[in-house]
């Protein structure tokens, strides 16, 4: 049998949850034998490559990039999965959707006490993404399949939930895994 | 505050002991007294009740009728109920908007009009309705709206105003000289036993006083009376449990705070039938060796007042209240009534037992139940105003005659608050066990595709639902019953409800103050035509989590308008839903979502075109 693809990718996040699928240690070695990585920021690829079996999202929308990356891992993936409060609430980004946007862009490019921006003028570089009106949380732009919550999952959640996946049996998650006090 | 002020607010706190119990009471005077309880009338209140200044405030922000900002002389509330609504509620609030050019929530800039919402007025036989500072407005077109504020505008007097709103005053003792009011009873079938032909006051107590209290209690229980109010609790084994609470101190409490939309038949009691309210009142009295009544009286019923509190004086003055009663020694019962502030959760009695106490009106945590641990913590029952004209009939004519009317587990007859889209709205007294059809015939209802039964807590049913029984162990109601015709979108209602309950949730717990805000977000989303299959799945089973995990009986039955419609309606969710493509969720807009920046950065997207869809 092909090993499964697994495709990972961080939008509005911090790359904690991502730190934490490395937490599974030396259990690396082992899901290397069930899968291949397509794009993620482990390889590097920049680019989805073809059908991909699980798709695991770090972080919200904030911007249109997000939005796009997001739209093409549903195209692709079979499974996506929300993983961390980030995706799933929209987390610590979200807290700029009690400020209206122009303050946002205003602290950011005029006004905060570390800018200097000479020309006075919020850039219009394509570089640099355009914000969306608010942080979304993962499943109100596309249909996602499961949410692993967690700020970020353990290690052992996200082994205990992939490996399920992965080998087709039911996802069982104790409360240890996922209980936070 | 002038000193003048600062003395009429202390001299009100006097006159009620300075009683912090009586906060409530003591806002609402300074409220018609000053138009609003700004911020230093709460430090003085807080500081003559001795209670802290928070709960001053907490009960201002919690009742609709009490503001902490000045409003405009005279306030308009608007009716923005379901039935309201359909019957063209929303042209006259463009009427409205467009001759004051103020939005509703705002007030003129001279201080004159302020434009407000208000939750079911009880008025949805002549909707559209609105309240015009305490005159309640019925049958109000949007042009009878527009010539009424430039009548006031031109005049600038609030009697013109009244006079042109009010030109007919309504029928039977609407048309009285201490309520003089425009509203009709629109009484359409009267039934053997609230709008039986009247009696003398005093009848049914002089039985009642012929027998011992438990003899009394006995009686209600053999004629198998159960709680008009709408869960049906049987009220003879209330009242025992009542009475047989420890204390010497008990409460008897008239609910009639009749907040559930598409309800008015405590209304049309209260105008034509006070004295068997009071009768039923002090019967109670006696049965459970009370010595005091209240009747919670809604805010938007105080028109009633004037009329209630001279019935109460004319009933003190024949020895039927006040010490002795009927020369019964030891007797002593008397009642006051008590104002309510437009929150229809005060209508669940242990709300209204908070209200009562000068708190906001939350509901308790049961138990104790009110019958152990009432109002002021003393065993205490809640009654609905129609139970109690029921008691006052039974004793007058015996268990007997009440319970050959009806069904052996539903005696008796119902009071049905009927409107919506039939050519008769009003009140209809049937007998328990009357189906459906029937009823839908006796008012016209030429098409009827969905009846909404028990208001927006209640249940909507469909034609396949036409020959069940209105009773207890069927299709039970406290009385709304509100007819849709074809065409009529049972989603839209669905959602419109759901706003309803949204806004008068007391916002204690989570499953009630947030799930409901969830439910119409999704429903909201079925309607503009984003919805998908499993949207519906989410509805459900979110609405069975708010239903079984809220604490008080509005959170509980606050799904019901979701449940009912996917129950009996579900083809016309289907109709709504679309079909996803590559599982992009069709409720998210980018376009809508990168506005903003696009305006502030003046730049285009670069992965999306206007038109949606990747570049
Ligand atoms: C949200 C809510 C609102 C209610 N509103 C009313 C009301 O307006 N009038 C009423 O009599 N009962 C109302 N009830 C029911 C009361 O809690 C109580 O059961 C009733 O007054 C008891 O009287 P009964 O036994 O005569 O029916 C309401 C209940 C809930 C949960
Ligand atoms: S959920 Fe926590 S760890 Fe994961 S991206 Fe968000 S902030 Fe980082
Ligand atoms: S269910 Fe709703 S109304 Fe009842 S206590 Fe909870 S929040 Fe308040």
């Amino acid at each position: 049998m092909a090993k499964a693809k697994v495709a990972t990718t961080s939008l509005c996040g911090c790359f904690g949850c991502h730190m934490s699928l490395l937490d599974i240690d030396e259990r690396i070695l082992e899901l290397i034998e069930l899968v291949d990585f397509d794009r993620s920021p482990i390889n590097d690829f920049k680019e989805i490559q073809g059908p991909v079996d699980i798709g695991l999202i770090e972080g919200g929308c904030a911007n249109e990039e997000n939005v796009k990356v997001l739209q093409e891992f549903r195209r692709h993936c079979k499974v996506l999965i929300s993983v961390g409060d980030c995706a799933i609430n929209g987390g610590i980004p979200a807290m700029r959707n009690m400020v209206p946007l122009a303050e946002c862009y205003e602290e950011a490019f005029l006004k905060g006490p570390t800018v200097v921006n000479p020309s006075g003028k919020v850039p219009d570089d394509e570089e640099i993404p355009l914000l969306l009106d608010k942080v979304y949380p993962a499943h109100e732009v596309v249909k996602m399949d499961y949410h692993l919550p967690g700020c970020p999952p353990s290690a052992d959640t996200l082994w205990a939930a992939l490996t399920a996946l992965l080998t087709g049996k039911p996802v069982d998650l104790p409360y240890e895994l996922v209980k936070y006090d | 505050m002038s000193p003048e002020s600062a003395a009429f607010v202390t001299g009100v706190c006097e006159a009620l002991d300075n009683d912090p119990t009586r906060l409530l009471d003591i806002l609402l005077e300074v409220e018609a007294q000053f138009g609003h309880v700004g911020g230093e009338v709460m430090d003085l209140i807080a500081e003559t009740l001795k209670v802290p200044r928070v709960q001053v405030e907490g009960v201002v922000s919690f009742y609709a009728f009490l503001h902490s900002e000045p409003r405009g002389k005279v306030v308009i509330r608007l009716c923005n109920d379901v039935i309201d609504r359909l019957r063209g509620a929303d042209r006259v609030a463009e009427a409205l908007e467009d001759e004051l050019g103020i939005h509703f929530g705002e007030t003129t800039p001279d201080g004159l009009f302020s434009l407000e919402h208000a939750s079911c007025i009880g008025m949805t036989d002549q909707s559209p309705a609105a309240l015009v500072n305490d005159v309640v407005v019925p049958s109000l077109g949007s042009s009878k709206a527009r010539r009424g504020i430039q009548v006031l505008k031109e005049k600038g007097d609030f009697d013109e105003l009244q006079k042109l709103l009010i030109r007919d005053h309504g029928d039977g003792n609407n048309a009285h000289p201490l309520v003089r009011s425009a509203v009709r009873n629109n009484l359409r079938q009267p039934g053997a036993v609230i709008f039986g032909p009247k009696t003398k006051p005093g009848a049914a107590l002089e039985r009642a006083l012929a027998m011992s209290p438990a003899e009394v209690i006995r009686e209600l229980k053999t004629a198998r009376l159960r709680g008009r109010g709408g869960a049906g609790f049987p009220t003879g084994m209330k009242w025992e449990f009542t009475r047989a609470a420890g204390g010497d101190e008990r409460y008897l409490i008239c609910n009639a705070d009749e907040g559930e939309p598409g309800t008015f038949k405590d209304r049309v009691i209260l105008t034509e039938r006070p004295d068997l309210v009071f009768e039923g009142m002090t019967v109670g009295g006696y049965a459970l060796g009370a010595r005091q009544g209240i009747l919670y009286l809604r805010g938007e019923y105080a028109y009633l007042r004037p009329l209630l509190e001279h019935v109460l004086e004319e009933r003190r003055a024949s020895g039927l209240l006040g010490h002795d009663i009927q020369g019964k020694p030891g007797f002593d019962f008397d009642i006051r009534i008590q104002m309510g502030a437009g929150a229809y959760i005060c209508g669940e009695e242990t709300a209204l037992i908070s209200s009562m106490e000068g708190k906001r009106g939350d509901p308790k945590t049961r138990p104790p139940f009110p019958a152990q641990e009432g109002y002021l913590g003393k065993p205490t029952s809640v009654n609905n105003v129609e139970t109690l004209c029921c008691v006052a009939r039974i004793l007058e004519m015996g268990s007997g005659w009440f319970s050959s009317m009806g069904t052996p587990a539903s005696t008796g007859t119902k009071l049905l608050s009927i409107s919506g889209d039939c050519s008769r709205h009003g009140i209809y007294e049937v007998p328990f066990g009357i189906t459906l059809r029937e009823v839908l015939e006796m008012c016209f209802a030429d098409e009827p595709f969905a009846v909404q039964i028990g208001g927006p807590s209640g249940q909507m049913v469909g034609m396949e639902a036409f020959d069940r029984k209105i009773c207890f162990d069927d299709l039970a109601t406290g009385g709304a019953l509100m007819i849709l015709g074809a065409g009529r979108n049972v989603v839209e209602i669905a959602a419109e409800q759901l706003r309803f309950f949204v806004h008068e949730s007391c916002g204690y717990c989570t499953p009630c103050r947030v799930g409901n805000v969830l439910l119409l977000e999704r429903l909201e989303q079925i309607l503009a035509g984003n919805g998908e299959a499993a949207d519906l799945d989410y509805l459900e089973q979110l609405a069975r989590s708010v239903k079984t995990t809220s604490r008080c009986g509005l959170g509980q039955s606050s799904p019901r308008p979701v449940l009912s419609t996917l129950e009996n309606f579900r083809e016309e969710y289907e109709k709504l839903l679309i079909e996803p493509v590559d599982g992009q969720l069709a409720s998210f807009d980018i376009n809508t979502a990168l506005g903003p920046a696009k305006a502030l950065t003046g730049r285009d997207s670069v992965h999306f075109e206007q038109q949606g869809g990747e570049r």
